[in-house]
Order: structure tokens, then C-alpha cells, then sequence
């Protein structure tokens, strides 16, 4: 490591500790104008509130000591409200305008401790966002940018005796992930108010999809496959999980916590869009810029592989124009929120009544992005895919996938390899793209015909289990929770409902194939170690054999990583159900007694 | 039948596969080296930390009891062919009906002075690597003597730990024997350029204690002392054969062979590094010590013992390597010295890095033979050109057809027909573009 580049990683360290730290540096303290309610019934009511309790003009040290008292503020404003709504409702105005429902009081407590913050943070947002953001791009340039000074060629030196990027030992791999699923299940209970019904559905289905593959297994099977570290375990990579598994439970469900990160952003938001920042602007933002400076580290390591480079170019600008800010402009605009490449079922709210009516109500632009939508996910998909293989999506324009192609490239060789994990993720990922669909279904039966219950099925609320478990809890938690943990395509693999149906077009009717090369294979491993969607490629390529798999992304990594120059991936169709024969032997060739090469 | 195969390599593990696949017999491979198979030519990447050794085993390791393949591990030190039983070190003794011996090579030694001090190694087995490593830490320089495939490797292992390297290769160019001169200096130049010490011409003459029965320097034939705490003898490899030395078996350089990978034994055969084919095809070697070979080999013995004997041919030569970042390839005939009828067309990229090289027949004018670095080409449409003895220029003209380089990448075919055009003052346009639907027309032809 040369010497700008140790300068380079003290700097981002900081910046990263500083922007860590920034959620500790505001005191809050509430008063008449940092409420920041428009309902004068509830401002007056929360003020008497605060008053009575003496939460008005007191200091709190954290945020976690000032939303439960907030809340308990809440709680007795809306029970006035409650209380006066039967007695003394001034004339002409709505019962639900003067009461307080219940999904306004997350949106006040999130207002209230925004604005009710004083503090470095608060006063000098601009100054944050420079020694935050700001130093935590430069070190990671200073870092980056040498690299391209180096001689071009294949660099994975080191990656399995480094802490980071080691992955984990057998007995770790099983704490985060049962305490992932039991603590995201017993969340859930929590998320959708005390009600057991979901989770325990959710607990039944993973038990049983267990219980398939553990009881599919000959006995011979049941010994643990090659897929954790042997030895030690990568415990730079624990930290980091956990580190980003508490950044998406923060970001998803307790906004509320991170505000000053929300007010670092503000400036570029009120740039951008007009308006101040929300949690979704400084995910987004946070997002985009990981995928451009990560992206720069990706093209740094592959610069002489412009397969990589223009693949990681396509990730870096999608993100950056159709993700982020198209988005963004459009709000400006006062069109609805749209990214044009976001696509159904991956895009799981594209067919909620809101979002439709939103659309069909914006215009000839609104009918357009509906139409746009329907025909990307009904024909686009399978054409693109029939065309090049669920690549064209996966690994050159999905968000999900620039993210794993860029920050998580240095975990794509934590993915599992064995037979073992290829049965779970048949049957979580097709039970997703069932869910999905099942769902979508439910909520459109009830856009058409405004009834709510379908067979018992109340639509509401499986949709709102949907987008806990799978939009949220999969897809970002242990998405890219478990990026140093269990590789940077997890959700890719095991949860996206998109990804399940580009893969069974890609399966089924597709020209797109990884070609092997002869019988130039020397069974060495790097194709499958590196392979991010846990394909076992050597098993194949050792016996010359084409490879068609549904969950391969095209990212053309294997074929990079080959020191023999045996895998290349190509869009035929001629000769491909031959060509992929797993009895294609390599030199004799049976029915013939004769040699092939 | 109790088939017995000693040797877990590419060649051993290859025959059990395909007695498996091909038939119900009981087998055991037996091995001193691991319990389970592995990639012999990705030892280096466990020492580089690219993977760990679980990942360059190739199968599963519940996949032998699956397949009921026996995995016996232990040594064996002798064997007694006509009561047809191996006898294992630790007192044991085992029956075959058919014995395969598979038991590949090990490093050569030369009768240097020192050269069984500690720390004195070549690179074949799992416990090679195991030693390296265990010296490898506060390693101050190691000297590698040898300067073939597994001497640049063991460079870039000790390259890629920030060890300071030393590379002794005897010849004026590295691997010089093998590759053409252009390749060659290619090759020196790219060690150079990651900063390795190469030094051509250069032999080992004595290592030298450094007073605890460890190496402390070595002496090169110029008389040079270089100090190093570690030498990888990396001088080539000769069959691993030394326990069967004075038994009936019929030996040369290696176990001989008959076409049929037969020995002099009844229902013994011996296929891989240690076979030694008797009469082998012209232009190959009685001793191949290659990964394909082996498992060409394996799979010929297999269907041999399991369906009908089947002749070992081992077709159109090919082989591959990596030389730190620059891929190698060959297919049919690159001979350092050309024969009178042959005559070569060569082209290198400004970069220095990439080269095509096409050997063609000069009386008949078809093609003989591809040499590629840094460029990747398919196997099955050289082998098919080279086969069918293709004209030269129908090659050239049509010479996109074997492009296997990546999407996006630069297509250098072009460039070297019009190498082509200038030497021999003609117009041959290149007709063929790289791409799948086009080769695989090609190969149905």
C-alpha cells in the first residue's frame, strides 16, 4: 500500500467515524417552533402536553432519550383530542381533522426530533457534509485511484487472509443467520401490530423449506458442504455486517434516530428536489455515491477487461441518472417519484392503488410511466432476456445489482457453493416470486373491485407484510446486511422476485450461455469461488459443458478470473440443449468410440 | 472386480470417475498426499489467499461415499504383482483385480550441494505447500532454480507475500525449450516488470548452510553468492516411481506403457505422470507430465477395464498456462526450431503483451499450429483446422472464428492477416468476426 493510499484510508476512516458520531453530537430540545405541525388542534394540544409534562424548553442528551418522551407527549395530546373530539368538536370542522390518527404520530415524532436538534450538526449542516461525505469520497479516491497505476491482471492476493473479506466459520454463519430470521420474525409481530398470524406463517414456511432440503439430502449429504471458512473468522466482516444491519433497522423503522444524517444531506436535497431531505433521499444519495466511488474501484481492479469496464460503467450510470436523480428532477417537476427502470416484481408497489392513482393522475407522463411499466415487466423482460440473458437487467442496469457489483465485489466470493444451498434458493426464490405475485394479485383485486377481503385475506395487510418482510427485511437488511457475511448477492439469489423470473426466462428460452473452451479446464476453482451467484462453474467447465443457470447474472467475473481462458459468455441459441449435456464427455466420446480432442 | 488406483491426481480421480460412471465394480484410490482430491495447479492460489484449499477441491466431499468410490489414505511401500496385493506402510494389506497406478511425479534434484538442507523444496504436493508456507513468514528473499511453469508460479506466490525473489533459470530466456524466442522475451520482460530478479543463464551450483542445518545462501555458476532463507527447486519433475524400482514391473524413466496404458503386469496399468508410453504418436513425448494428459489417460484406461480396450490417443496436443498476468495458449505444432517445411507468421501488440502466432506447413500450405498470449482461442475450431490440415490462408481469412476473448474486447485478427499481406504482398481481407452462431456453424461442418 503506497503512501497516498494509507492517507486515503485514515481519511475515510475518519470520516466514517466522524459520520458515525454525528448521531450522538445534537442535543434536543422542544419548543413551539421546532413541532413543526400545520394542524393547529394537534400543536396546540401536543403544547399543553409538553407543557404539563415538562418536556417544553427541557434539553435531552439523545434522541433516544427524547422520543419516548415525545411519544408520551403524543400519546396524552391525542387522548385530549380524543376526549374532546365527543364533547366539544368546534363547529365545522372534521372529526378526522381535529383527532389524531395514528399513522400521523410516527410522522410528527420524526418531524419533531429533525427540527428539534441543536447542535453542531444543526448549525453547520454544510460543514458536516464536507467532513463526512465529502472526506470520506476524497479518502476513498486517494485510496482507489493509484491502483490504476499498477499492472493491469487478475488481483485477488490476500483475499482469504484478510479480516474483511474472509467470511465467516460454520458456528458464526448459523448465529447471524438464525438471529437474523427469529429477530426479524419477532420484529414483525411488532411491525404489524402484535399480530402473530404473519410471522408465524413466515416461521411455518421457513421451517418447512428446511425441512425439504435437509430431508431431499441422502445421508452421505448431510456433512457439512464447503461454503464457511474453516479456520478463522473475518471478524473486520462481523463488524461491518452488524454495522449495516443496524444502518438498515435505523433507516427502515426508526428514522426518528437518524436524523442529523438527514440534515447532513439537506443542502443537496433542497439542490436537487426543493425540498428538505427525508430518509429515502439520504439512502439514495448514500447509495448512488457508494456505487460511483466503489464503482471506480471496481473498473480500477478489472481496467483490462472492458467487459467489466463497460458493465460497471452501465451500473454506475444507472444508478446515478435513472435512480437517483431523474427522480429527484421529476419531483421538482411535480411529477410523481418515478424510476423508469425499476421494474415489477422487484418494484413490489408498483401496482398499489396509490401509486396508480398517482400515476393516472399526473398526465400524459403518469399514463406513460403506468404503460412503461406494465410493458417493461411483461415484454421487456422476456425479450431482453431471450436477447442476452437476465444479465441485461441483473449486472448492468438493477440498482440491487450495481450495489453488490460495486460495494460488495470484494464479498462476491463468500457466496455458498454447495449443492445444499442451490435447493434452498430454488425454493425461497421461486416462494418469493410466488409471494410477489399473490400478493400483487390481491392488491389489484382490490383496486378493481374496492373490497378488501379476499377469502379471509385481508389484501392490506399482506401487503404490508410484503413489504416488511421481503421489500425491507430481505432485500436491505440481510440483502446488504449480509454482504461481508454471506456474499453480496443474497438478495439476488435467495429473494428477489425479479431475478426468479428473468432467471426462468433465462432457463427456459434464452441464446445467453457461459461457453467452455475445449478441454482447457484445470478444475482450479477460481470460477466458482468468485462466482457471486454460487454457481459451481468448474463443475461444469471441467467436463467442456455449456452453461445455461437461472440464477446466473452475466456479471462475467468467472470468465475473468480463469487463468486458462475457458469460460466466455456468448447469445446463440444453436446447439444449446446439446452443448449443455451433462454427459458431454471430454476426450472419448461414448456413442461414437471415437476422440473428440 | 476389485479395482484399486493409486493415486488421487487428475489421472487417478479421472479413472474412478468414469469406472463409476461406466460400470459397478468396487473401487478404492488410494493416496498418502490428502484424503480428498484436489487441483493440483491451484495450489498457488491457497498460498495467494484467491481461495481457500476447500475450494480447489473440485467435488463435494460427500460426492466419493455418493459414488461409492473408496478413499483410502496411507502409503504404500510395496507391491506384490503376482499375488496381486498392495502392502501399506502401517502393516496393512489390500486386494486388487485391477490395479491403476496413478502416482505422478516429484520435484527433481540434481545432485546440488546442500540441496537437502532445510528449506530446500520443490512444489508438487499439499505438503509442499504446507512447507513453503511455514517458512514463508519473515522470509527475507527466496531463490527459485528452474525456470518453467512451476518456477514462475512459485515467483508469483512469493511476489504476491511482498518476498523479495530471485529466479535462476539455466537457459538464455525463460522457458526458451518450449516457447518461441518472441514469446520468451515477452515472458522475461513481464517478470522483470513486476520486479522479480530474474537471471537468465544462470545455474545453481551448491547451497549453503547457514550453521543450524538450514539454507543461509546459494552459489550460482558465476559464482555469485545470493543470500535467502528459502529455494524452491523448481528444475522440471521426473515420475514418482522409486518404490517400484527392483519389482517385475517394467520401468524406464517412468512405468512403461503400451498403447493401451497396459504395464508389463497383468491387470496393471499405469496412466498420468508416471506412465511412460513405449511408442508414442509422433511429435509427443514418451512422458507428458500435464494435467490433460492425465486425465485423458484416465479416461482412456476407464474405458478400456470398463467396455472394450481403446488405444490411448491423446489427439491434437494443446496446452495452457499463466505467466503472472499473461495467459498462454497452444494448439498443434509451436516448435522453437522450425523443421524445413514449416514456417511461422507472428504478430505482437504494441503493448508487448499479446501476440498471435500461427505455424503453418510452407510446401503444403496448411496450418499446423496456434500460439497465443494474452489473446484466448477456441480449443474445438484449432483442433479443427489443424485436423482437416486447413490451408493457411482459408485459416487467416477466417480467423475470427477462434476468438474466445471476452465481449468488448479488441478483436487483433485483422492486424495479423495484414502481416500476412505485407510479407507476402497479397490482399487477404479477414472474413470472420468473432462469435458463437458463426464457430459452432463452423464445428457442425
Amino acid at each position: 500500500m503506497s503512501f497516498v493510499q494509507k492517507i486515503g484510508l485514515f481519511l475515510f476512516a475518519a470520516a466514517f467515524a466522524l459520520f458515525t458520531l454525528t448521531l450522538g453530537l445534537e442535543r434536543y430540545q422542544l419548543s413551539e417552533a421546532t413541532l413543526g405541525i400545520q394542524n393547529e388542534y394537534h400543536k396546540s394540544a401536543i403544547l399543553e402536553a409538553a407543557a404539563a409534562n415538562g418536556m417544553l424548553g427541557k434539553r435531552y442528551a439523545s434522541s433516544f432519550e427524547f422520543v419516548p418522551a415525545f411519544k408520551k407527549t403524543l400519546e396524552s395530546a391525542k387522548s385530549q383530542l380524543d376526549k374532546r373530539a365527543k364533547t366539544d368538536l368546534p363547529e365545522g370542522v372534521k372529526e378526522w381533522d381535529f383527532r389524531m390518527g395514528s399513522w400521523q404520530l410516527k410522522d410528527y415524532t420524526f418531524q419533531a426530533v429533525r427540527q428539534s436538534a441543536v447542535g453542531p450538526v444543526s448549525s453547520n449542516p454544510l460543514l458536516f457534509l464536507w467532513m463526512t461525505f465529502g472526506l470520506a469520497i476524497l479518502g476513498g479516491l486517494l485510496y482507489i485511484l493509484p491502483q490504476w497505476g499498477e499492472i493491469p491482471g487478475i488481483k485477488n492476493n490476500h483475499i482469504y487472509h484478510n479480516a474483511m473479506t474472509r467470511g465467516l466459520t460454520w458456528g458464526w454463519r448459523a448465529v447471524f443467520l438464525s438471529a437474523g430470521i427469529i429477530g426479524l420474525l419477532l420484529y414483525g409481530v411488532y411491525y404489524m401490530n402484535k399480530s402473530y398470524l404473519w410471522p408465524a406463517v413466515s416461521a411455518l414456511i421457513a421451517l418447512l423449506i428446511i425441512a425439504i432440503v435437509a430431508f431431499g439430502e441422502k445421508q452421505v449429504q448431510k456433512k457439512a458442504p464447503r461454503s464457511a471458512s474453516p479456520g478463522t473468522t473475518a471478524w473486520l466482516g462481523i463488524l461491518a455486517g452488524v454495522y449495516l444491519i443496524g444502518f438498515y433497522l435505523l433507516l427502515y423503522w426508526m428514522p426518528q434516530h437518524i436524523t442529523p444524517w438527514i440534515v447532513i444531506v439537506d443542502p443537496i436535497s433542497k439542490v436537487l428536489n426543493g425540498g428538505p431531505a427525508s430518509q429515502w433521499f439520504l439512502y439514495g444519495l448514500l447509495y448512488t455515491l457508494i456505487v460511483l466511488v466503489m464503482g471506480l474501484r471496481m473498473m480500477a481492479k478489472y481496467r483490462h477487461n472492458r467487459y467489466q469496464l463497460v458493465r460497471t460503467g452501465s451500473v454506475m450510470f444507472f444508478q446515478t441518472a435513472f435512480a437517483f436523480l431523474l427522480p429527484e428532477i421529476l419531483v421538482r417537476l411535480n411529477q410523481p417519484y418515478y424510476d423508469f427502470k425499476n421494474i415489477w416484481p422487484l418494484n413490489y408497489t408498483f401496482f398499489f392503488d396509490w401509486n396508480i392513482k398517482s400515476l393516472l393522475n399526473s398526465g400524459a407522463l403518469g399514463t406513460f410511466m403506468l404503460v412503461w411499466g406494465i410493458v417493461l415487466a411483461l415484454v421487456g423482460v422476456p425479450v431482453f432476456t431471450w436477447l442476452f440473458g437476465k444479465r441485461w437487467y441483473c449486472s448492468w442496469v438493477c440498482g440491487c445489482g450495481g450495489l453488490a457489483e460495486t460495494l460488495g465485489d470484494p464479498y462476491r466470493q463468500l457466496s455458498d457453493k454447495s449443492l445444499r444451498a442451490w435447493k434452498y434458493e430454488r425454493w425461497i426464490i421461486h416462494g418469493v416470486l410466488v409471494f410477489a405475485v399473490g400478493m400483487t394479485v390481491l392488491v389489484l383485486y382490490t383496486y378493481f373491485t374496492g373490497s378488501k377481503d379476499v377469502l379471509s385475506l385481508n389484501t392490506e395487510t399482506v401487503r404490508t407484510w410484503y413489504g416488511f418482510l421481503i421489500g425491507s427485511a430481505f432485500a436491505g437488511v440481510v440483502g446488504t446486511g449480509f454482504y461481508p457475511l454471506m456474499g453480496n448477492r443474497v438478495w439476488c439469489r435467495f429473494g428477489c422476485p425479479l431475478a426468479a423470473y428473468l432467471g426462468l426466462v433465462q432457463r427456459f428460452q434464452s441464446r445467453f450461455r457461459i461457453t467452455t473452451n475445449g478441454g482447457q479446464c484445470i478444475s482450479c476453482g477460481n470460477c466458482s469461488t468468485y462466482c457471486e451467484m454460487g454457481i459451481d462453474v468448474r463443475h461444469y467447465a471441467q467436463r467442456g459443458q455449456d452453461i445455461v443457470r437461472a440464477s446466473c447474472v452475466g456479471c462475467g467475473v468467472c470468465a475473468a478470473v480463469c487463468p486458462r481462458g475457458v469460460l466466455r459468455l456468448e447469445n446463440s441459441s444453436l446447439d444449446i440443449s446439446q452443448r449443455t449435456e451433462a454427459l458431454r464427455t471430454i476426450h472419448i466420446a461414448e456413442d461414437r468410440v471415437s476422440l473428440d480432442f | 472386480m476389485h479395482i484399486v488406483i493409486l493415486g488421487n491426481g487428475i489421472s487417478g480421480i479421472t479413472a474412478a470417475r468414469f469406472l463409476r460412471k461406466w460400470g459397478d465394480h468396487q473401487i478404492t484410490v488410494v493416496s498418502a498426499e490428502t484424503t480428498h482430491f484436489f487441483s493440483r495447479t491451484a495450489l498457488m492460489y491457497v498460498y495467494m489467499g484467491h481461495m481457500r484449499f476447500e475450494d480447489i477441491k473440485p467435488y463435494e466431499d460427500w460426492f466419493w461415499e455418493k459414488n461409492r468410490i473408496a478413499l483410502r489414505q496411507g502409503w504404500v511401500s510395496n507391491i506384490d504383482f503376482a499375488a496381486k496385493r498392495l502392502f501399506f506402510s502401517d502393516g496393512i494389506d489390500m486386494a486388487y483385480d485391477k490395479l491403476i497406478l496413478a502416482t505422478g511425479s516429484v520435484s527433481n534434484k540434481f545432485g546440488w550441494p546442500g540441496q537437502d538442507l532445510e528449506g530446500v523444496r520443490g512444489l508438487y504436493s499439499y505438503q509442499d505447500l504446507e512447507y513453503m508456507e511455514a517458512f514463508s513468514l519473515g522470509l527475507k528473499r527466496a531463490v527459485i532454480v528452474g525456470g518453467g511453469l512451476i518456477g514462475i508460479e512459485m515467483a508469483e506466490m512469493f511476489h504476491s507475500r511482498h518476498i523479495p525473489v530471485t529466479l535462476l533459470v539455466r537457459e538464455n530466456s525463460y522457458w526458451n525449450m518450449v516457447l518461441p524466442a518472441e514469446e520468451s522475451a515477452m515472458i522475461n520482460r513481464h517478470i522483470q516488470e513486476h520486479g522479480i530478479d530474474l537471471r537468465l543463464a544462470t545455474e545453481l551450483k551448491s547451497i549453503e548452510d547457514n550453521g543450524t542445518g538450514k539454507v543461509g545462501a546459494i552459489i550460482t555458476n558465476t559464482g555469485e553468492r545470493i543470500e535467502c532463507g528459502y529455494v524452491g527447486l523448481t528444475a522440471g519433475v521426473r515420475p514418482n516411481i522409486d518404490f517400484l524400482k527392483n519389482t517385475a514391473l517394467e520401468i524406464g524413466r517412468g512405468i512403461l506403457v503400451n498403447e493401451y496404458l497396459e504395464t508389463n503386469m497383468p491387470d496393471v496399468y499405469a496412466i498420468g505422470d508416471c506412465a511412460q508410453v513405449r511408442q508414442p504418436k509422433p511429435d509427443r513425448r514418451p512422458i507428458e507430465a500435464v494435467w490433460y494428459v492425465g486425465r485423458m489417460m484416465g479416461e482412456t484406461v476407464a474405458y478400456t477395464i470398463s467396455k472394450q480396450p481403446k488405444a490411448y490417443d491423446p489427439g491434437v496436443w494443446f496446452n495452457s498456462a499463466k505467466f503472472l498476468d499473461i495467459e498462454y495458449q497452444v494448439y498443434g505444432e509451436v516448435p522453437v526450431q522450425l523443421a524445413d517445411h514449416q514456417a511461422t507468421l507472428y504478430w505482437e501488440h504494441s503493448d508487448g503483451k499479446k501476440s498471435i502466432r500461427l505455424v503453418y506447413d510452407k510446401n503444403e500450405g496448411h496450418i499446423l499450429g496456434f500460439n497465443l498470449m494474452g489473446i484466448r482461442y477456441r480449443h474445438e475450431v484449432c483442433e479443427k483446422w489443424i485436423k482437416e490440415k486447413t490451408p493457411l490462408e482459408a485459416v487467416l481469412q477466417q480467423l475470427g472464428l477462434a476468438n474466445f476473448d471476452p465481449e468488448f474486447f479488441h478483436q487483433y485478427e485483422s492486424e495479423l492477416v495484414q502481416e500476412y499481406n505485407q510479407q507476402t504482398g497479397k490482399h487477404l481481407q479477414l472474413r470472420q468476426r468473432r462469435g458463437l452462431r458463426q464457430a459452432l456453424r463452423f464445428l457442425q461442418q
